[in-house]
């Protein structure tokens, strides 16, 4: 099985996205890279039809929210180049009052999913997305879950509270 | 797909008559529900309700330490729970780089392949129960039981295993584990090949399955297919030869692959994969042998919790069982992708931590949530029988859809 390393994986994707990549980091071996939504549809275009690369295969879609930060709303692509056995996390920030990405089911068939359960949980609004909707979460639900400022349990109670974990 | 030949969109003279298959069908073996549009029998278009079970798994487990998320993983594909365990205990382990010894990684793989046994037990038992054969159903069943009884004698409990901790087991297999085990590969074998023999040649089985649903590699790949479904389809992509997790590389089987995609080439893919499912226990168990037998964690007593009566009478016993239940050992800053071979398909889990005493975001990769979007899609100019035994044969389970 050949396998490429990810400094040869970085510099492939540098040489044509060098002012677009941002944050290089690559906790437990997974190289993971940052860039803007201006240029994840052609990063990902690349990093699929690159004939050395083929980062194929889509694996997940997903997304993170930090709070009270310049860009809170980070949303997450895994794929995987099941010929040269590599993994890539891609990672795009964008602003709270401007939650928008183009979508990648240009791309993939599979992202219709895996954008809609994103949208449902953190309303990341993938532009040109045939067909936005809810999909775990009751229709009529006005707010998106996962999103930090919406509690688990009842704000009410007491007997959870850090203070009595000595933090 | 076939195509129907008479029916078009624009005909003026059809009536499409509108099918509610399910929330709750018989046929359906779960909370599927599927809208579709029928012209007679076959379907012109479908729409697919998922969500009736949702559970905010993900949720939930930013409010969690890590080990009280176990049981969160069971209740997601629970035809096969204990594979899911032990991919959040690796998980977690990679997070914590916690190495385990060869012994922990060999009890694992024997209880993964059995947990993969089952959960193809029940996939291709109901296959043959929603193509006419009740039979090879309930006679497979008492096998499921055989391995429920193992999972018994080693956790206690059957369907919601909760089955070992992080860094490995709660307590060893006892001597009955491994009996139960040892007469499971005896017994087996016979019951498999005479299941085998009821099907794979059986006229009526190859006629409702060969050529429905077919799938070519490419569509798999796009749709993110993984596990046996994609592996029928031709594409020899399997986590545990690609990732070797659970010292899976210093094992000796083979990732059987179909060629057309269809269901009779899923259920031969699954079928096949039992086989190899023995022989990877049966090696294990012979690895086994040869390592120490009163091993069964590993040494991290910051994460593993101490024996009850080391709590009750030494005093470091008990301040570690107290920090481990309270959550206050400090843990990296970090982020970690694992993902393990579920019975469906690859199962991920994406843990970023922020050095606290819970996950500051998990999200769970499904197989079966990612698999079951294409079943709308490649359901239209379907037999509306043909997309029932389609369901069955993607093997999805509802909670691990809804998560």
């Amino acid at each position: 099985m050949t396998k490429i390393t990810n400094e040869e994986l970085l510099n492939s994707i540098k040489t044509k996205f060098d002012n677009e990549v941002t944050s290089v980091t690559e906790p437990f071996g997974l190289l993971t890279i940052e860039t803007g939504r201006e240029t994840i549809i052609d990063l990902l275009t690349f990093l699929k039809t690159d004939a050395k690369l083929q980062f194929i295969f889509l694996t997940d879609i997903t997304a993170i929210h930090y709070p009270e930060t310049e860009k809170p709303i980070g949303i997450i692509y895994h794929l995987h180049s099941l010929v040269n056995n590599v993994r890539i996390r891609i990672k795009v920030f964008v602003t709270d009052g401007d939650v928008h990405i183009p979508t990648a089911t240009v791309l993939w068939n599979g992202a219709n999913w895996m954008e809609r359960e994103t949208y449902d949980f953190f309303g990341v609004v993938f532009d040109g997305h045939p067909d936005l909707r809810r999909i775990l979460n009751v229709d009529d639900m006005t707010v998106f879950p996962m999103r930090k400022e919406y509690p688990l349990e009842d704000p009410n109670r007491v007997d959870k509270r850090d203070y009595f974990f000595g933090r | 797909m076939r195509n129907h030949p008479v029916f078009t969109d624009n005909d003026p003279q059809t009536e499409l008559s509108t099918l509610n298959l399910g929330p709750t069908h018989p046929a359906t073996h779960g909370v599927f529900q599927n809208v579709l549009q029928l012209d007679g029998e076959r379907i012109v278009s479908g729409v697919s309700t998922i969500g009736y079970i949702h559970r905010a798994f993900e949720k939930i487990s930013e409010h969690r330490p890590f080990y009280q998320i176990t049981t969160l993983t069971d209740r997601m594909n629970y035809c096969s729970s204990p594979i899911n365990n032990m991919g959040w205990h690796m998980t977690v382990e990679k997070l914590l780089g916690i190495q385990t010894p060869k012994r922990v990684d060999y009890l694992r793989v024997i209880i993964m392949e059995l947990a993969r046994i089952s959960d193809h037990i029940i996939c291709n038992g109901v296959l043959g129960v929603d193509t006419g054969a009740f039979t090879g159903f309930l006679y497979m069943m008492k096998y499921r039981e055989d391995i429920y009884e193992i999972y018994e004698e080693i956790c206690g409990s059957r369907l919601t295993t909760n089955i070992g901790r992080i860094g490995g087991f709660e307590r060893n297999f006892n001597h009955i584990a491994f009996d139960k085990t040892r007469k499971f590969l005896t017994e087996f074998p016979k019951a498999l090949k005479e299941f085998e023999n009821l099907f794979s040649r059986n006229r009526i089985f190859v006629d409702r399955t060969k050529g429905v649903a077919a799938v070519d590699a490419e569509t798999a790949l796009s749709y993110s297919w993984t596990g046996p479904l994609l592996r029928a389809a031709g594409v020899d992509y399997d986590v545990r030869v690609m990732e070797p997790y659970s010292s899976y590389q210093d094992f000796d089987f083979e990732v059987p692959v179909g060629t057309n995609g269809d269901v009779y080439d899923r259920f031969l893919v699954r079928n096949e994969e039992m086989w190899q499912s023995m022989r990877l226990i049966e090696q294990a168990l012979a690895k086994i042998a040869k390592e120490p037998s009163d091993i069964f964690h590993a040494d991290v007593p910051d994460f593993y919790l101490p024996p009850k009566e080391e709590v009750y009478n030494n005093m470091e016993a008990l301040i570690y069982h107290f920090k481990i239940v309270m959550g206050e050992i400090p843990t990296p800053n970090s982020e970690v992708y694992h993902a393990v071979e579920g019975a469906n398909g690859e199962l991920g889990f994406y843990l970023v931590n922020d050095g606290g005493r819970t996950p500051y975001r998990l999200h769970f990769r499904r197989p079966s949530f990612i698999n079951y979007q294409m079943y709308a899609p490649m359901s239209r100019g379907m037999l509306l029988s043909d997309a029932i035994i389609n369901m069955s044969s993607l093997n999805v389970i509802a909670g691990e859809l809804d998560a």
